[in-house]
């Protein structure tokens, strides 16, 4: 889900930079508000389990390649604002050095995996869990729906972002300027990739993490902890 | 043990299980991620290069690119698997260090 240098045009790479502005802006002064010394290593880990995930490739066999975010984990942890700073760290560290995303995408990618993606998960998780027990199993669930759902929409946002292109950008001869696949490919195989393989391992990631903290540190799990 | 030392032996871990991403696709034969294909794969998919996507993707020139060392791509599955497991522990060495340094600004006084 790491979109390239010369899949989106200059155009659509400018307006979610100015987008992702902002965004960044009010993480900052959020965090800037509730971080204490001591959750500093907390958010390193965060940004260091994102950064490592992503490298986890699971292949469809015969096809494509995808990968977990972790960014619904790190939200559930950290707060929806702490988890935006720490996966733009990994996804910029990412696109500068490894080449994995572009930098001209740098925005329209963060935009998906670093404030949708924890956003939305972070409050599917708080949605479902509600004001259950820390360790009840209810939260365990939340946290999978929310890693698989979260996941979809930020892939759907990902096959949207390509799947326009075609529209803005094309040469006096039809041919596509950028990313050359349209809406009616883009979005659906986007999409159902995620819907059937790489959402379950986001899900599963999410889950489980949920399960170990309730037993060896639900302290980390507690409301107030977090970096709201 | 405190958890955050857990959490740090959990992502050592993760950095040297990490080759499984690069393995498990060789495996099965699966190819790169729908929409990060190279300029090569482009031209098999849709029988030319968007003008546009060849000009902008040589934009930046990554010092690791794709997690394998410059020049290794050829090389066997064992050094591509090193070359994966040392590009983990440098990127997340570097992950590390930014968020450090923006806790210090970021820190509440």
């Amino acid at each position: 889900m790491h979109i390239p240098d010369g899949y989106l045009g200059p155009g659509t790479c400018g307006v979610f930079y100015l987008i992702m502005l902002p965004i960044w802006t009010i993480a900052s002064r959020i965090v800037k508000r509730t971080l204490n010394a001591r959750q500093v290593p907390l958010l390193a880990i965060g940004a260091a389990f994102s950064f490592v995930i992503m490298m986890f490739n699971i292949p469809i066999p015969g096809g494509t390649t995808g990968h977990a975010v972790g960014g619904v984990l790190v939200a559930i942890l950290l707060g929806p604002w702490a988890a935006c700073i720490a996966i733009t760290v990994a996804l910029v560290i990412q696109a500068l050095l490894f080449g994995d995303g572009g930098i001209t995408a740098i925005g329209a990618n963060c935009f998906n995996l670093a404030f949708v993606l924890p956003f939305a998960g972070y409050y599917i998780y708080k949605t479902i869990s509600y004001k259950t027990p820390i360790s009840s199993r209810r939260r365990v669930i939340a946290a999978g729906i929310a890693g698989y759902l979260a996941l979809n929409i930020a892939a759907g946002l990902t096959g949207l972002m390509f799947g326009i292109q075609p529209l803005l950008y094309k040469t006096a001869n039809g041919r596509a300027l950028y990313c050359p696949y349209g809406l009616n490919i883009a979005l659906p195989v986007m999409l159902g990739e995620h819907l059937l393989v790489f959402g379950w391992v986001e899900a599963i990631v999410t889950a489980l993490a949920i399960k170990y903290l309730q037993k060896h540190s639900p302290e980390l799990l507690a409301e107030g902890r977090r970096i709201e | 043990m405190k958890i955050i030392s857990k959490l740090w032996i959990f992502i050592s871990v993760l950095i040297i299980l990490s080759p499984l991403g690069l393995l498990l696709p060789e495996r099965f034969k699966a190819s790169s991620a729908w929409g990060e294909w190279g300029a090569d794969e482009m031209r098999q998919l849709v029988g030319y290069i968007p003008k546009g996507l060849e000009k902008f993707s040589r934009f930046w020139s990554a010092p690791i690119p794709d997690y394998t060392l410059k020049g290794w791509e050829e090389k066997p599955l064992v050094s591509l698997s090193l070359a994966y497991i040392f590009s983990a522990a440098i990127g997340i060495f570097i992950c590390v260090g930014v968020v450090f340094i923006l806790g210090k600004f970021l820190r509440k006084k």
